[in-house]
């Protein structure tokens, strides 16, 4: 994986004195709240209903052992004992003390680590695939031109202070495990029928009040164009996003409101003049850049397992996707305990998958978006080893992408936005399905839960939706249904009236009955869906 | 305090409080983006945020002094319209003015601002450093800087 060369570490090192200098400015008086919010926002510093949350930035998802030891100890040091990865795959800290963050940096950047830009009107930690370098079926790996997009972001002088955040993630599969379409840039590495390698451009997606689906406007620019096309992209955004509407500011809503035609035309003119800048980082960058994600040493090696043990032979056929290497597997670690807090990881419990990666996956490990965390590369021969360890340390749910792997919003528990809880409700939703045994028939069933319109569960995108919202006083939960954050993406539609707490979860174990008695041969509950329409779940939830 | 000329608009010599230029300060009123282009011989002109820096283009030569105006140190639209004009061959003054705080400052010089007139006059010691926050950069833009992955690839 990456790591940073002198100049990196110096840039990481002189924001973490900037903001210290920044802190210290706002406690003399020098700077006033409204000042000094923005700036601790872009290094990731907000405040939430209780404490400060810091927001830590895990570029592409992808960190090291001793990085995720270090995470742990943070935990520890400053916070609760415990930390909450996030669907941008990153980790933040809940309970933590404005007087801390300055040194929370410094702990940070002692091992290549930064919150910088994971707040704020700026652009954001670039995501990508969580199986990328490892996964069969990529074209080729994201992350080098992940990176490079990274370096470029980091401290753009003309794109600090955008109308509004700015997310871009970046895959190069034709399976989409970055919900790259629901970004407001979303990149995809693709191959052009003379053989080159470049990007394709899907720009103003998002998902918050008012959700978009990403329409493409470039099927191909050149790798040593891609910079500068990017750059393109931002500049007509900052020059003409809305800036009088704070939920109308988003880019989505320009290229929505430009027309896609009109918002391309803009960009291929600013693009074909920038072109002149000599904005573009030399090639020989994302050369050098390429080695630092190189496959590692792979050994030959048994390509199966034995399944004499049923527990483990569940875990395997759930929590395992297939490698490029046939000796090895991408091991997913769940973050979803039944009963538990979703994306909730202790301490004890990352230094203990950090020594996991240590041991079994070449020192590296991923965050995923649906906030569990991979073992990239783990031997086929190793899985029994590491599973045993996983259910001792209770990391073994073998429940990815099924209804128990909910992604949902930290909600009115943490946040100063929610109308509602998320985690209660992801709690008694887990526990009502393992205990029913519903989970294994239904398969794979996205699950997503937003307690506020702002949709950071990304509830547009689930199979089954909910979002909380406030109703005369009472949290009160609507269900959506049909939503797909993945290569066939779509936006969830409402069924209809809202529910209470009770009643949403009893909502919710109807529209899998309804499901389960019209599914035919291998559909999935979104397949079903697709071609019974919303009329068979709305009569059997209001009828 | 020296007498503002005849208009409403603009920021003072005295105003500037940091300038990073050798040539005399210009001190001429600014006019609107709109009036700069009627009147043949302005010289100085103004831009706001919602302006297009753009259609200043034509009128480079005979413009010495760009005011860019930021109402508030949110609206990064300045930002975009500095580097433009320096991308279009700008070489006259190019002032921030306004909400212009000590921390977008190494940003501003980035787009090429060579001078700023805050409202509130900034502390000196903290402007000095915050001019000096980085070392290197990873972006190019108009300040003439070489990046990073220049420097790794020498």
């Amino acid at each position: 994986m990456y790591s940073y060369d002198q100049y990196d570490q110096a840039m990481v090192d002189a924001r973490v004195e900037e903001f210290r200098d920044q802190a210290r400015r706002r406690l003399e008086g020098k700077l006033t709240e409204d000042q000094f919010k923005p700036l601790r926002l872009m290094n990731g510093l907000y405040l939430q209903l209780h404490a400060y949350m810091l927001r830590v930035a895990i570029p592409y998802g992808t960190l090291n052992s001793t990085q995720m030891t270090a995470l742990g100890d943070i935990a520890d040091k400053y916070d609760r004992g415990y930390g909450h990865f996030t669907t941008r795959q990153n980790l933040q800290y809940n309970w933590i003390k404005l007087e801390d963050a300055a040194d929370i940096l410094a702990d940070l950047a002692k091992v290549e680590m930064h919150a910088i830009q994971t707040s704020g009107n700026c652009i954001r930690n670039i995501s990508s695939d969580h199986f990328a370098g490892a996964t069969h079926d990529e074209l080729v790996d994201p992350r080098p031109y992940a990176e490079l997009l990274r370096q470029w972001s980091s401290f753009h002088p003309e794109f600090t202070y955008l109308p509004r955040k700015f997310k871009i993630a970046v895959i190069a599969a034709e399976k989409d495990r970055a919900a790259m379409r629901l970004h407001d840039i979303g990149i995809q590495i693709v191959k052009n029928e003379a053989g080159e390698i470049g990007a394709r451009f899907f720009v103003g997606g998002g998902m918050g009040r008012t959700p978009m689906i990403a329409p493409m406007i470039r099927d191909f620019v050149p790798l040593d164009q891609l910079i500068t096309y990017a750059e393109a992209c931002l500049r007509v955004y900052n020059r003409y996003g809305r800036r009088d509407n704070k939920y109308k500011a988003r880019i989505k809503i320009l290229v929505h409101e430009l027309g896609k035609e009109e918002y391309t035309r803009q960009v291929e003119e600013e693009f074909a003049h920038m072109l002149d800048q000599g904005v573009e980082p030399p090639l020989a960058e994302l050369e050098r850049i390429k080695p630092f994600f190189a496959d590692p040493a792979f050994e030959d090696g048994p390509k199966q397992v034995d399944r004499s043990d049923p527990d483990f032979a569940v875990w395997v056929d759930r929590n395992t996707h297939r490698h490029k290497h046939d000796s090895y597997v991408s091991a997913v670690i769940s973050l979803k305990p039944v009963g538990g807090i979703p994306g909730d990881a202790t301490g004890e419990q990352m230094r203990l998958m950090a020594k996991l990666a240590k041991q079994y996956s070449f020192d590296e490990l991923r965050i995923m978006h649906t906030q569990n965390v991979v073992l990239p590369h783990v031997k086929i021969a190793d899985l029994h080893g590491l599973w045993s360890e996983l259910e001792a340390a209770g990391l073994g749910a073998p429940n990815m992408d099924t209804i128990e792997d909910m992604i949902a919003c930290p909600g009115l528990d943490y946040c100063a936005l929610a109308n509602a809880r998320s985690i209660p409700l992801a709690q008694r939703i887990s526990e009502r399905f393992d205990a029913s045994g519903k989970t294994a028939k239904l398969g794979e069933l996205k699950m997503k839960i937003s307690g506020c319109i702002n949709a950071c569960g990304h509830h547009h995108a689930g199979h089954i939706g909910i979002l909380g919202v406030d109703r005369k006083g009472v949290e009160n939960y609507q269900l959506s249904l049909g939503g797909s954050e993945a290569e066939d993406v779509s936006l969830a539609k409402i069924t209809g009236p809202g529910f209470t707490e009770d009643g949403v979860i009893e909502a919710v174990d109807t529209v899998t009955d309804v499901y389960l008695a019209n599914k035919t041969g291998e559909e999935r509950f979104l397949d079903t869906y697709r071609r019974i329409g919303m009329e068979p779940f709305k009569e059997a939830l209001y009828g | 305090m020296v007498e503002h000329p005849a208009t409403d608009l603009g920021t003072s010599p005295d105003d500037v409080q940091f300038r990073f230029r050798d040539d005399e300060v210009v001190d001429h009123g600014t006019v609107t983006v709109d009036a700069c282009c009627e009147q043949t011989n302005a010289t100085a002109v103004r831009i706001e945020p919602g302006d297009d820096a753009r259609v200043l283009l034509p009128y480079l030569d005979r413009i010495a002094l760009v005011e860019v105006n930021f109402p508030s140190f949110a609206d990064g639209r300045g930002y975009s319209a500095a580097r433009i004009l320096r991308e279009a061959g700008y070489t006259g003054e190019l002032r921030a003015v306004g909400d212009v705080l000590i921390d977008q400052l190494s940003h501003m010089r980035r787009c090429g601002f060579d001078a700023f007139a805050p409202d509130q006059p900034l502390d000196e010691e903290d402007a000095q450093r915050a001019f000096a926050t980085w070392d290197n950069v990873y972006q190019r833009t108009v300040d003439g800087r070489r990046t990073i992955q220049e420097l790794r690839h020498e």
